[in-house]
C-alpha cells in the first residue's frame, strides 16, 4: 500500500463539523411550490418542455439537456407547473433565472421507474440513462457526470478512480452524514462507475475527522477490493488536483485535467447518485443539504430540489439571532446570497446561517506589505502576491502568465492575508474579464466574417445586374453597317431609357 | 587570391538563390499589420471612424491617413492597444467621431414595421431578417449595435436598447470599488 503525498501549503481551519453531523438525515417536508431553475449545473442550460398549467408527475423530463455538456431537469414532485419564468437563484449575482414553478399536489405520483441492469448493456447506454437522469457532480462544480465518465476517446487504461469523501470546509457534513448513513449505495453506484470506466484501483478518500464514515464505508466496501483511505485534515484536500495528489502522487498539468493523468475523481454523493439512476431508475431529484450555522437545530436534510431555502431554514428550527450573513456553500469558497427564498439546486450542498462571529471584521484593504504567507499557503502552487499585482493593474496577460487559471478560488491567501486584501475577488474579478474579451474577441470575429461575406454579396450582385442590362440591351453585332454610329447610339439611348427610369423608381429595396 | 574569390563568390551566389527562393516561397500576401490593427477592431462596422468599416479604417491606420483614435465602440481600450501595437502614445478618443458608450442591441417595434427593407440594406452584417412588405426582426446574437439601421427607418420602429445582463453574462466587479460587500471568510484556528 502505497503511502500519501502531501499537497503544498494548505491550511488547519476550524472544524465546525459536530453542530451538524449528530443528527440522521432527515427527509424534508414537501414543498407547496417547487421552484425549479433550468440551469442548475455547468454548461448549456436546459430547454423548457413544460408550459404554465400542465400536470406532471414526479421524475418526469421538465428540461431537456441542449448539447453534450447540458444536463436534463426532472420535476422533483407531483403537481401542477404554475409557470416558466426567471426566478431568484442561488448565484452571487442575485440576478433571475429560468425557473420551472411547481405547484405540488401532495401525492407524489411517480412515473414509470425501471431498475436497470448495467452489466447487460452496452457503455454509451447507460451513460445516455444516466445523462438522461441529470446526474451531476454534487461536489460542487455540478458537471454533467455522464461526460465525465467517457474516456472512449482514450487509448489507455485508468489508472486510478478516486471517490472524493474528504469534504474539508469547515461547517459542511452533508457527505459525511451521506457516507454514515448509506455507504452501500455509495458503493453499489461506485460499481456502476467501475463497470464504465474499468480503472486498474479504486481509492477513496476521507478526511480523518470523519471516523465513523471511514468505517461505514470500510464495512460496505469489504471484498470489492476497493480501498479506502484516510487523509490528513488539512484544507483544500477535498479539491480535485489536491486529492489526486494526495493519494497518487500525480500532480495534474497546469492546463489539464486529473485524467490527463489517467486519474478520475467523482464525488460519493455522486456516486450515490448513480446509484439511484441505474439501480432504482430515479432521476436526480433530492440531494443532501447541512443547513448549520446560527440556526436553532443544525442538521442535514434529504429535500427536494426546488425546495425554498427559508423552508429548509425553518425545519431546523428558524434563525437564532445574530445572523449576518446567508451563505451557500462553506464559509471558504461558498457566496453570500441576497434572498433566503431561493430554491435547493443540485449544487448547493451547505446553507450557512453566518454569524458575526464567522467572518472577519469588516475592514478596508492595507497595501500588501510582500510577507509572501498567501504563497506559502496556497495548494495550488502559484504566487499569489504576483498575480494580485497584474489582476489589480488590469494586467490580465501577465496574470495568465502566472497561471491565474491555475488558481482553484480556494480562498487560503485571502484567509492568511494580514493585509487583509480580497485576493480571491481580484483572481474572480480576472477571471471574468479574461472570459469576457474572449467572447467579445469571438463576437467580432463573427462580425468580420459576417461583413466580408455581405461585401461579397453586394459585389456579386452587382455583377449580375451588370450582366443582366448588358442582355436587355440590342447586341451591337447585329446592327447594320449601313447605319452611321450616331443613329445606333440614339436608338440604343431610346432602348435604354424606360429601363433606366423603371430602376430610377423602384426602391433601392428590390436590388 | 582567386580561391578568395572564388569561395565568397560561390558563398554570394548561394545565398542569392536562398534569398530569392524565400522571397517567393514565403512571399507574406497583403499587409499583415492592416491584419492586426483589424484584429484589434472591434468590428461593428458602424462607420463612425468616417470609413466604410472596420478594414478600410485599418487600411488607412496602416498607410497613416488616419490617427489611432477614432473607433468609439473600441473605446479607451481599444486605443491603448492600437497604441501598443505601433509603438505611439494613447491619445483621447476624438470626440468629432463619437463618444465610448456600453454595447446597444437594436430592436425592431414589430408592429410598427411596414415592410420597407432600408435597414436589412443598412445593417452592415446581414443580421436584420425580412421582406418586401412582411415585418422585419434583428437577430440579436448578430447585431453588433452599429446603430446604421436606426436613421434609414422611415416610422422610427427601430430603437437601440441595453444588453440585459443575465447570469451567463454576469461578472465579478473589481473589488476596490465595491467596499460593501467582501468574501465570507471563516475564523482561523489557532
Amino acid at each position: 500500500m502505497s503511502g500519501l503525498f502531501a499537497f503544498h501549503g494548505g491550511l488547519k481551519t476550524v472544524r465546525h463539523k459536530s453542530e451538524s453531523n449528530q443528527r440522521p438525515i432527515q427527509l424534508s417536508a414537501l414543498s407547496e411550490r417547487l421552484v425549479v431553475p433550468l440551469r442548475q449545473h455547468i454548461g448549456a442550460i436546459a430547454k423548457p418542455l413544460v408550459q404554465a398549467g400542465e400536470r406532471v408527475l414526479k421524475g418526469q423530463l421538465i428540461g431537456q439537456p441542449d448539447g453534450y455538456i447540458s444536463a436534463a431537469v426532472h420535476a422533483p414532485s407531483s403537481g401542477t407547473v404554475l409557470a416558466v419564468d426567471q426566478q431568484p437563484v442561488p448565484h452571487p449575482s442575485g440576478l433571475p433565472d429560468w425557473c420551472v414553478t411547481l405547484e405540488t399536489d401532495g401525492e407524489e405520483r411517480w412515473i414509470e421507474r425501471e431498475p436497470v441492469a448495467y452489466q447487460t448493456l452496452h457503455h454509451s447506454a447507460v451513460r445516455n440513462l444516466l445523462r438522461a437522469a441529470g446526474v451531476v457532480g454534487l461536489g460542487g462544480a455540478a458537471f454533467p457526470s455522464a461526460v465525465k465518465l467517457n474516456l472512449s476517446g482514450r487509448s489507455e487504461r485508468l489508472g486510478t478512480l478516486i471517490l472524493n469523501g474528504a469534504e474539508c470546509e469547515p461547517w459542511i457534513t452533508c457527505d459525511d452524514r451521506l457516507m454514515r448513513e448509506r455507504a452501500a449505495g455509495i458503493v453499489a453506484g461506485l460499481r456502476i462507475m467501475v463497470h464504465l470506466l474499468d480503472p486498474r484501483e479504486v481509492l477513496i478518500g476521507i478526511e480523518d475527522d470523519k471516523p465513523e464514515a471511514i468505517a461505514a464505508l470500510n464495512a460496505a466496501c469489504a471484498g470489492t477490493g476497493y480501498r479506502v483511505r484516510s487523509v490528513p485534515t488539512r484544507y483544500p484536500s477535498g479539491s480535485v488536483k489536491q486529492l489526486v495528489k494526495l493519494l497518487t502522487g500525480k500532480e495534474t498539468p497546469v492546463d489539464g485535467l486529473p485524467v490527463d493523468v489517467g486519474v478520475q475523481c467523482f464525488n460519493v454523493a455522486t456516486a450515490y447518485a448513480v446509484h439511484r439512476a441505474i439501480d432504482c431508475g430515479e432521476p436526480m431529484l433530492s440531494r443532501i443539504v447541512t443547513v448549520t450555522g446560527r440556526v436553532r437545530r443544525p442538521q442535514n436534510f434529504e429535500a427536494l430540489l426546488g425546495t425554498p431555502f427559508a423552508e429548509l431554514i425553518a425545519q431546523s428550527g428558524g434563525y437564532q439571532d445574530g445572523v449576518e450573513r446567508l451563505i451557500m456553500g462553506g464559509p471558504m469558497m461558498g457566496f453570500a446570497l441576497y434572498d433566503d427564498r431561493v430554491p435547493l439546486t443540485k449544487a448547493a450542498n451547505c446553507i450557512l446561517a453566518a454569524g458575526i462571529e464567522n467572518l472577519t471584521p469588516e475592514q478596508p484593504a492595507l497595501p500588501c506589505i510582500r510577507c509572501g504567507a498567501c504563497a506559502d499557503v496556497c495548494p495550488a502552487d502559484l504566487l499569489p502576491q504576483q498575480l494580485y499585482w497584474h489582476a489589480r493593474a488590469k494586467e490580465f496577460d501577465k496574470a495568465q502568465d502566472y497561471h491565474l487559471f491555475s488558481c482553484i478560488e480556494c480562498g487560503c491567501c485571502s484567509y492568511v492575508c494580514p493585509s487583509r486584501i480580497p485576493l480571491v475577488q481580484f483572481y474572480r474579478y480576472a477571471k471574468n474579464e479574461i472570459w469576457a474579451q474572449e467572447k467579445e474577441k469571438q463576437k467580432a470575429e463573427l462580425a468580420r466574417q459576417r461583413h466580408q461575406a455581405r461585401l461579397e454579396r453586394l459585389e456579386r450582385e452587382k455583377r449580375e445586374r451588370e450582366a443582366k442590362l448588358r442582355q436587355k440591351a440590342p447586341p451591337r453585332a447585329d446592327a447594320p453597317a449601313e447605319k452611321s454610329s450616331v443613329e445606333t447610339a440614339v436608338a440604343r439611348a431610346k432602348a435604354a431609357a424606360p429601363a433606366a427610369a423603371e430602376a430610377a423608381e423602384t426602391p433601392a429595396a428590390n436590388d | 587570391m582567386w580561391l578568395a574569390v572564388i569561395a565568397l563568390g560561390v558563398l554570394a551566389g548561394a545565398s542569392g538563390l536562398l534569398l530569392g527562393f524565400a522571397a517567393v516561397r514565403f512571399k507574406v500576401e497583403g499587409d499583415p499589420i492592416v491584419d492586426k490593427i483589424d484584429a484589434i477592431l472591434p468590428q461593428t462596422q458602424c462607420g463612425q471612424c468616417g470609413f466604410a468599416g472596420c478594414r478600410p479604417y485599418a487600411e488607412a491606420i496602416a498607410a497613416a491617413e488616419a490617427d489611432i483614435n477614432q473607433c468609439p465602440p473600441g473605446g479607451e481600450n481599444g486605443i491603448i492597444a492600437l497604441a501598443e501595437l505601433l509603438g505611439r502614445d494613447p491619445k483621447p478618443l476624438n470626440p468629432e467621431n463619437g463618444v465610448e458608450k456600453p454595447k446597444m442591441l437594436a430592436v425592431i417595434d414589430e408592429q410598427n414595421c411596414i415592410g420597407c427593407t432600408l435597414c436589412i440594406q443598412a445593417c452592415p452584417v446581414d443580421a436584420i431578417l425580412g421582406a418586401a412588405k412582411h415585418m422585419h426582426t434583428v437577430i440579436a446574437k448578430e447585431c453588433t449595435g452599429c446603430e446604421l439601421c436606426v436613421a434609414p427607418c422611415p416610422v422610427d420602429c427601430i430603437h437601440m436598447t441595453p444588453i440585459a445582463q443575465t447570469i451567463a453574462t454576469w461578472k465579478w466587479t473589481y473589488p476596490i470599488a465595491e467596499t460593501a460587500v467582501k468574501p465570507p471568510v471563516a475564523e482561523v484556528a489557532a
